[in-house]
Order: C-alpha cells, then structure tokens, then sequence
C-alpha cells in the first residue's frame, strides 16, 4: 500500500490543505463550549442581554467559518482522492498491458480486472475518508484536551486518564476484531461457493445422489459461519456499553472536581458546563475514528493487493532498436531445437523441437489435447519465451526484435474468437488502422465474412456488442480471420479457428487463403484432418513432441499417431474405400 | 401489482415472524432493554444539569446535593451499559440465528427443487438470494427495527424531557430541526443525476477494462497496448471528472446539517439566556441549560437515522420477500411412499406414449415410443437446440412426463426412488462440473468407498492418470470453481473417471467428448465399450462415427422425435437424417 501513495505525489497541495482546512473546522468546533460557558457566566449572571447577543454572533459566525472551512476540505479530499485513483488506474492498465502471457495466466485475467475496478474504488474512498477524518477526530479528541488544561489543569487531568481509557477500548476492540472480520468474510465466502457450485452442478449432484452430502457439508458451513458472526458480535457488543461507562464516569469526576473548585472560586459554573460538552464531543469523534478505522482497513488490504500486481515483473523485456531482418530469405521461421516449460508446471509443453519454414509454405499442425499445439504457435510471435532452443524469424532471433515489429509480422487468429464493442470496421481496422475500405472487403471476401456484412444493417458500420455477443460463432471466427488478414501479414496462423464453420465454408476460406495475391506463410492449427491434410506438410504433435512431419499422404503412411487421428475421423470412409 | 405488494408485505412479516417465534425470548428482552437504556439515556443529562445547578459560585456549592445526585448517576450509567450489553447480545443471537435458519431453509429447499424451477432461473439469481438477500434482510430488518424503535423513543423521550424543562425553549429546537432534514433531502436530490452520471461512467470504464484486461491476449497479438491506453486515459479522465462532482457534492451533506445542529445549539443557548434572563417564574436554569444543550447536540441524530432506516427497511422487506419467495416454492414431488429400489438393472427401456412439454402452451415431445433392449447403444442426433437433452431430462426423472410412462426393467420410474434409478445410469454432460476439493474426491464422488487402486483404475481406463500424475500434487491438487488448471478436455476426462468408477448398468453421455481431440476420445470410446459391454447406453452425439455405430437413432427436431432407426434405414427413408447427414458430414 505504501508505494501505492507515490501516485499522491501530484496532488500534494490537496492532500496537505484538505486535512488543514478539516483541523481548522475542527478547532472552531471546539470554542463552541467556551462561547456557552461565557454566555452563562458572563451573560446569564450578569444580566447582559448585549453580550448575549454578542456571543450569539461569534456562535454564528464559528458555524459559518466551520462550514466553510469544512467544504473546502471536502474538495480538496475528494479531488485528491479521485485524482488518485485515476493515476492510479492509468499506472496499473499501463503495467499490466506489458504483462506476457505468462504474467496474465498466473494472474489470471479475472483478478487482475477486479483489481482495476473495485479494488480501486475502495481505496479511493479510503483515501478520501482519511484525508477527511484521519486528522480531524484525534485533534478533536486532543485539542478537547488541551482546551480542558486551559480551563483549568486539575480538571483536565480527568481527561488525561479518560482519553487513554477510551483509546485502549475502542482500539482494542477493533485490533480483536478486524481479524475475526476477515474471518466471517472467508465463512460467507465459502457459503456462497457451496451455493453456487449445487446450482451450476444441480444435474451431477443429483444423478450422483449427493443432495445429502451437500446438505450436510452446507449446514457445517453455515453453523461455522453463524458461530464466527456470533463471537464477532460478542466482542463488539462491548464497544458502546464500555465507552458509555468511561465518558459517564468522567463526566461524573467532573462533575465533583467542578464542585470542588467552584467552591474553591477556581472555576465558574459555564466553565464546568464547558467541560462537560469537551468530554462529550470526545466521545463522538472516538466512534467516528472506530469507524474509519474499518474503512481504512478494508482500503490498505486493497492496496495491498493492487501492490502486488505492481511488484509482479513482466518476466521479458523487448529491445527498443528496430532490428534488420533478411525478408525475401528462403526460410521465414525456423525452430531450433525448442523446448518450452509453463511457468510453474512440471513437465515440458514441447521439447526439443525443430522446423525450418519457407517462405509461403502452408504448415498443418495436428495433434490431442494438450499435445503443445497452441504453445508451439504461440512462440511465434514470442508471447512465451523458449526455455532452450530459439525461435528465428526472417533469419533474427525473435528476442531481438521490438514488439511492434515482431508483431506487426504476423497476423494470429486465436482459438476463441473475440471482437471488440465498437463497428465491424473498428474491429477490422485493429489489424492495421491505415487500411482503406476496400483493403477490408478484399480480407473480408478471403475470410469468407463478406455475407456477414452484407447480412448486417449498416454494412462495416453495423455495431458489435460486447464479446461480439449479436454474432454467431461462426460469423466471429470469420471476422477474426478477416482482422488478421487486414494486417497483410507475412506469417498468418489459425489456431483452432475454423471449428465453428461447417465443411463447405472452411474448404473455401482455405482454397481462398490459397489463392491470394501475396500468400502469407500459413500456420493453422487443427483437431480436424480434413483442415489441414492439403497442407505442404503436416507437423503431428504428441504429448509436446514432435511425431511426425511431412505431407499427408507421407504421414498416412509412416506415422501411426497421425493414421490413428485421421482414423478415428474418417472411419467408415475409409473402411468403405 | 399494487395488490401483492401491500399483501405482500404483511405476508412477508408473518412468515418472519414464523422465524421469530423460536427467538421471541431475545426479542422481549431486547425491547426492554432498548427502552431502558434510552430512558436512562436521556435521563443523566437532566441529572447533569441538577448536578451544575448546585454548583453556582464560591461557598455555594451543595455538596451533599451533588454526592446524592452523581450516585444516583452512577447508578443510571451501570444499569443503562448493562441494559445496552444485554440488548446488544440479545440483537446478536437473535440476528446470527434467524439468518443461519433462513439460510439453511433456502438450501435445503433448493436442493429439493424440481429442476424445472433451477432451470428457469440463473444460478446467479438464487445465490443472491441465499446470500445477499439474506444478509441484507438480517442487517435491515432486524437492526433496523431495533435502530427505528430506539430512534422514535430518543425522540419522543427527548421532547418529553424538554418541554417538562422548558417549552418556549423547545419551541426553538423544534422548529430548527427540520431544516436539516430538508437541507439533507436537497442535497440527496441534487446529487442524485451526479451519482447517476458516475456509475453511468464508472460502467462503461468497468466494460472497458472488462474487453481489454479480459483479452489482453488479443490487445497485444494487434500491439493495441497504446489505443487502448489513449481510450481508457480518456475513459478515466471523464470518470474524474464525475467521480469529483459526485463525491464532493454529496459530501456536502454532513457538513451541512452539522452546521443547521450549530443554528439549533446557539439557538438553544440564545433562547435559553433569554429565558433565564427574563423567564422570571418560567425561566430556566443554567443547569437545565446544560441539559437542553446536550439534547440539543443529539437531537437531529435521530431524525437522520431514521429517514435512512425507513429505506433500509423497505430494500429489507424486498429481500426477506424474495427469500421466502424461494424457501415457500414447490418442492419435487417425494417418492412414492411404496416406491422400490431398483436392483439387478440389466438395461431394459422403455418409453411408452410418453408426452412432454416444460410449458403447457408448447408441446414438446408427443406420443413417443421407443424400446431399448438391454446392451443396445441409441445415438440422439439434431440440430442445436432440438431439444436433445429433453429426453436426458426424462430419463434421469429430472422432470416427469406428462402422459405415457418410461419403464426401467418393467418398474415405472416414477414408482421407484430416486436414488436408485439414477444410480443406474453413469451421466457425462457437455458442461464439464467438478467440486471443489481434490482430484481424488471429485472421481470418488459417486463411490466415497472407493479403493486408492480402483480411482487410479478408473483414472487410467479414461485415460485422466497420465495427466493427474503430472500436475504438481497429482490426486491431491485442489480444483477450485473457474479453476484454469485444468483444460476443459482434462476436466472432462475427470468427469468420464468419475462415471468409470461407479460402473452404472446404463450410461447417459450428453455429447460428452466435445472437448476432447478425436484420438483420445477413440480410446475413452473403447473404455466404454468395455464397460459398456452388453449394456446401455444413451448418447447425444455429433460425431459420424458414433452415431453409425449405433443401434437405434433418435433424430429429434424442435423438440419431438422425428424419425428413428439404424443408420442405413434412415437413410432409405431420404429423410430429415438424410439431409442432415449429407450436409453435415459429407467431406
């Protein structure tokens, strides 16, 4: 949290005038009590109805000055603590975009947005309240202290012992229970997941006759869970009793002392009223700092979560000097010897892997579950660092390279299709913002998408929702490979990015692809045979290694992970044949 | 509407107080308690300003006066704590205890609910009910009467005291108060379209980071990194801007009624001097002073708390209704009172003028009738959304028929149990569900007496061992919900060891292996047919492999089966499986 506060630094001047302007109401508010001693000493006693109304004008004036300075401190609060947390956001976006894949997988992408959105507001809003109140209650609580003193010292000591003996009350039982807090947050948490998890596996918990068990699991939960609100209860039901007893009692000594030195003409009678009110308002404040405090608590652990997506490092770094790349060599992408390992997990993805591209060849890459196909594309445009091995592209290492640069080579459809909120023509132009639009009806006529368009209102104006929501899968994918192909990249990869599309569309989309005018090298990515068997060669992968290369006709022959594949696809054709 | 809103709420309370009832001893209590300590509360300001009025200059000072007063406080201060624990503790167990009650109302309910409720509304609905709703009601009902109940008697206790004080004084504070409940009301309204601007904002930011974080992977295949930077700076600056205008105008209002409490306590002293001053016979005391200007400082407190709890109560209501809605719901009817467990089942189906439909305006499934000899293998095959689970839902007595009947060995499902019936079919849906907990739990749910040899067995036959033994705690790694350890292929794997475990006599896959690449699904396929061997098996499928290689398909379409027969029948027919076969799977 405390690195977070450098984010401050350009908003000094309001977070130093904001808890000012809060101290200055403050200290108005505490000659409220000293006026009305005057009034009564001065005005009842005496009989001076002027000075009443004297006096009345200085009440006046103090809550119109405590106003004034109170809204200023408010703004100043309030546009330090937005400010804040936008520079704080903009710092945190900007820090995770340079994240590499292998910093998003750990963090996972749904942490990381709850970090950006309510984790900020709460710290926001902690800052705002501390800015506001952090000062104000303990000056309140001392300056009604130090206002006692100059009453009268022996009075005042009553305070001495009564502020401390409030303190250690209502810290000590917030220091107790803010743990315990956390902990009735973990119980509802766990509540809510049993919850959830019997809705969504309603289906699974009911053939596998598990309502029993879940119902016994929920109640354990549930009983835990009310036992830990009760002890919490427990310990907080002290609060308002405890401190009630303290302040009472001290009004009490006050009382007595007052008499004592009324009796002694040390005091006036308003001047044991005004101590009274002191003791009072300290009580007040003291609630109110309690209950900052469990804001403030909420807002460091916040923070603190936030700092910790601030200390995770991205784990590659891109050199900033564009480098010179040989783009008309006879091999555009060679893989030596490559193994590569995901952060955390034990055995390799894809190890010792080698393939030497050329340029405009068609590459198929086939293989199960989990056989490091989407990993082995994915170093391509270096999203993942090879653990051994390097990966070359125009003859330069792909370390070498500037992000854009690399990047700007290749134009990569992904498995899951994702458009953005925004026209068709926006998404498109994410491939490359300068193309026209008749560059876009050519991609958009190779992708197959042209009738996705023309089915649309408003052509490439028509909008997209969120996630592409008011498309169908199939449309999606198109207009992914649409985007990609807008880019005219020289390396173009498909990962998986046909499995919406029935036969028919996705033997054109490829005889499409075939035939462009300046044919990208192609990677694509497949579980179905049939996308990729007129490949110029065919990479089959098995549990992260390399199995067989070649074309489809030479893997029918000699590769037996590769016939059992097509086998388990083409069965009775190829029975019948 | 307007109707069961007012009918509504009164039903709301009744079943509360069902709840209540088993607690009606904390409740009595606590309302005692409450009302002594308010009392009291009010009561040791006016002792405080008997006590400053004995307290008048040097050598007038009445000590003995002053001894028996602050005893009497002391007194007042003890039994008003002790009466704020008590009620404190009472508000407590009363609280905790309703809600666990009602909590574990609504999940036993649930569980017992026909899944024709489950499935017409969102998981997220009901869980917000569970939990939300239900912790919003306790904190709004029950704290909020509680604060409602103190609050009127604060206020009319402290009117009470003042005017036995003094009536013209009380005048002044009366007629002061109001202004800062309307100042507070202003400004409430005025903020409201700057709150409504704010979250307006705060949405579209939250969308945005929702897109961009979301598919990061995406933004930075295009190299978008500092397009959406520019946007999103744009985006944050706006938010700004109206986070600015929100926060600070609404924090107008504490500042604002403190400042109307300043006009009420100089108010309080001004009248109050002025009555002391020329009162004669009516006037007042510097120690009732005193006490009128400790009431004077509370006085507003009240008010404002109890226009917040009134809103609070309302949203409370709202929620306890929604609860009760849930926790009063049909459940699924019980079984028979002579219902017979089902042993022996060796696979023998049939479903016999069997009609269905989830709403009466929409028939579904009409006359229906089909035979499954034991061990015979029926493949479903549609188009999406033809309802191919409809049947599933049947099968498993998910949902009843409305005519006709399903027969299992000859038994009628609906007079056998439920838990024998579905213990003899092996489930395997599209939609991967695992528990949270081990590895080794969510195989072993269906058999927790299962043998460490036969989970890794079952493990091995769906071919899940390999890749269990490599994550780091092999069959002790704990999934989590939305866990990303696992591929969606792996977990169906999980999923398939579990049915392998169990070895029901009939199997029901829900296109079961969509998610796993065509190699590995052979083999799982294989593993089956092992188990499977001379018994039945229901499959929704997609692949041409499996359905050709089935006895009898299915073909359903718009929810009613429309043809059936073994693969090269249909064919001759030239029918809908015709068509949809030479679209589909014709290379």
């Amino acid at each position: 949290m405390k690195k977070l506060l450098i984010y401050l630094k350009d908003y000094k001047k309001e977070s130093i005038l904001a808890p000012l302007f809060k101290m200055l109401e403050a200290s108005f508010e505490l000659f409220v009590p000293l006026v009305m001693a005057a009034i009564m000493d001065v005005g009842i006693a005496g009989q001076d109805m002027p000075y009443i109304w004297k006096m009345a004008g200085i009440l006046l004036f103090l809550a119109v000055i405590g106003l004034t300075c109170s809204l200023t401190a408010q703004y100043f609060a309030a546009k330090a603590a937005v400010g804040f947390a936008a520079k704080l956001k903009h710092a945190l976006f900007r820090h995770i975009q340079n994240f590499s894949f292998s910093e998003i997988d750990e963090a996972g992408t749904a942490t990381l947005i709850t970090r950006m959105t309510s984790d900020m507001n709460q710290v926001q809003n902690g800052v705002n309240m501390v800015l506001r109140l952090f000062l104000r209650s303990p000056f309140i609580v001392f300056g009604a202290m130090i206002m006692a003193f100059t009453i009268d010292w022996k009075a005042a000591l009553i305070f001495v012992v009564a502020i401390p003996l409030l303190s250690i009350v209502v810290f000590g039982i917030m220091l107790i229970s803010i743990p315990r807090f956390r902990k009735v947050q973990e119980g509802v948490d766990k509540v809510l997941g049993i919850t959830r998890e019997n809705l969504t596996g309603v289906r699974v918990i009911r053939a596998f006759n598990q309502e029993e068990e879940e119902r016994n699991r929920f109640h354990l939960n549930n009983e835990d869970l009310t036992k830990l609100q009760l002890i919490v209860g427990r310990i907080s039901a002290f609060m308002n009793p405890v401190t009630f007893i303290i302040v009472n009692a001290a009004v009490i000594a006050l009382i007595w002392t007052g008499a004592i030195q009324v009796d002694t003409g040390v005091l006036t009678q308003g001047e044991v009223v005004a101590l009274i009110n002191y003791m009072n308002q300290i009580l007040v404040e003291l609630v109110k700092l309690a209950n900052l405090i469990i804001t403030i608590t909420k807002a460091v652990a916040c923070g603190n979560r936030i700092q910790s997506v601030f200390e995770m490092e991205t784990s590659q770094s891109f050199p900033e000097e564009p480098v010179e790349e040989d783009t008309s060599g006879e091999i555009i992408v060679d893989f030596q010897d490559v193994s590569f390992a995901y952060k955390n997990a034990g055995d390799e993805a894809l190890s010792h892997l080698n393939l030497q591209v050329r340029r405009g060849e068609t590459i198929g890459i086939i293989g199960g579950t989990g056989s490091g196909k989407t990993t082995f594309i994915h170093l391509l445009p270096r999203f993942y660092d090879a653990t051994k091995g390097q990966v070359l592209v125009d003859g330069v290492d792909v370390r070498a390279y500037p992000k854009e640069q690399l990047r700007n080579k290749i134009g990569i459809v992904m498995q899951k299709a994702v458009l953005f909120k925004g026209s068709i023509r926006e998404n498109l132009l994410w491939g490359n913002a300068e193309a026209e639009d008749p560059a876009l009806y050519k991609a958009l006529e190779t992708a197959q998408a042209l009738e996705v368009v023309k089915q649309k209102d408003g052509g490439l104006d028509a909008m997209i929702s969120q996630g592409g929501k008011n498309l169908s899968g199939g449309q999606r994918q198109r207009l992914t490979i649409a985007r990609a192909l807008v880019r005219e990249p020289e390396i173009l990869i498909l990962d998986d990015s046909t499995s919406a599309l029935d036969y028919a569309t996705d033997a054109k989309l490829r005889k499409a692809l075939q035939e462009m005018e300046q044919k990208p090298t192609i990677f694509i990515v497949s579980q179905r045979t049939a996308s990729i068997q007129h490949a110029d060669r065919i990479v089959v992968l098995d549990d992260g290694e390399v199995t067989g290369i070649g074309t489809h006709e030479e893997l029918l022959k000699n590769c037996e992970v590769y016939q059992e594949i097509y086998h388990s696809q083409f069965k009775k054709e190829v029975q019948g044949a | 509407m307007k109707q069961s809103g007012g009918k509504g709420s009164a039903g709301t309370l009744k079943k509360l107080m069902r709840y209540l009832r088993r607690y009606w001893f904390f409740l009595i209590i606590s309302i005692v308690m409450s009302f002594i300590s308010v009392a009291l509360t009010l009561y040791i300001p006016i002792l405080t300003g008997n006590a400053v009025d004995f307290i008048l200059k040097p050598g007038k000072v009445d000590f003995s006066a002053i001894l028996q007063i602050i005893t009497t406080m002391g007194i007042c201060i003890g039994i008003t704590a002790l009466a704020q624990w008590i009620m404190n503790i009472c508000n407590n167990k009363m609280t905790y205890c309703i809600v666990r009650d009602v909590r574990r109302d609504a999940f036993d309910k649930m569980e017992q609910l026909p899944l024709k409720y489950l499935d017409s509304h969102t998981s997220g609905e009901i869980v917000s009910r569970i939990i939300a709703d239900v912790d919003q009601f306790a904190d709004g009902l029950l704290m909020g009467f509680t604060q409602l109940f103190t609050s009127i008697v604060t206020i009319l206790g402290t009117l009470i005291s003042m005017l036995t004080i003094h009536p013209g004084v009380t005048l002044v504070v009366v007629c002061i108060t109001p202004i800062s409940l309307f100042v507070a009301a202003f400004i409430a309204k005025k903020t409201y379209h700057m709150f409504q601007k704010q979250s307006e904002t705060r949405g579209e930011q939250t969308g945005f980071i929702d897109e961009m974080i979301g598919n990061l992977k995406v933004v930075q295949a295009y190299n978008r990194e500092a397009a959406s930077m520019e946007t999103f700076d744009e985006v944050n600056e706006r938010l700004k801007q109206s986070s600015l205008k929100a926060i600070f105008f609404s924090s107008i209002t504490n500042p604002a009624t403190r400042f109307v409490n300043s006009l009420v306590y100089a108010g309080v002293g001004i009248a109050g001097a002025i009555v002391a001053i020329h009162g004669g016979i009516t006037g007042i005391s510097v120690g009732q002073l005193t006490t009128f200007l400790g009431y004077a400082n509370q006085y507003t407190k009240p008010f404002n708390e109890i226009s917040g709890v009134i809103t609070e109560l309302q949203n409370a209501l709202a929620c306890a209704a929604r609860i009760f809605e849930l926790i009063d719901e049909e459940p699924q009817l019980p079984d028979a009172a002579d219902a017979v467990v089902l042993e022996h089942v060796e696979g023998n189906v049939g479903i016999e003028d069997v009609s269905f439909s989830y709403v009466p305006e929409q028939t579904l499934l009409q006359h229906v009738n089909l035979k499954v000899r034991a061990g015979q293998r029926i493949a479903i095959v549609g188009p999406t959304g033809c309802g191919k689970t409809t049947l599933i839902n049947l099968l498993m007595r998910f949902y009843d028929v409305n005519e006709g009947r399903i027969l299992v060995e000859g038994q009628d499902i609906r007079n056998v149990t439920r838990t024998s019936l579905r213990d003899s079919y092996g489930m395997v849906l599209q939609e991967t569900w695992l528990k949270t907990g081990t590895v080794r739990e969510n195989i072993a749910m269906g058999r927790s007496d299962a043998t460490e040899e036969e989970i890794m067995e079952a493990a091995r036959l769906s071919h899940a061992h390999s890749f269990i033994k490599r994550l780091p705690q092999g069959y002790d790694t704990m999934i989590n919900e939305g866990s990303d350890s696992l591929s969606q292929g792996q977990k169906q794997l999980l999923c398939i060891a579990r049915v392998m475990l169990c070895r029901p006599p009939m199997l029901i896959l829900d296109e079961a292996t969509s998610s796993i690449d065509t190699r590995t699904e052979i083999r799982i396929q294989k593993a089956f047919n092992k188990l499977m061997e001379g018994r039945t098996s229901f499959i929704v499928a997609h692949r041409l492999s499996t359905i050709q290689e089935a006895d009898i398909i299915l073909v359903m379409k718009d929810g009613n089966i429309i043809e059936q027969g073994s693969h090269e029948e249909l064919l001759n027919q030239q029918g809908f499986y015709y068509n949809l076969y030479n679209s589909q799977f014709a290379v």
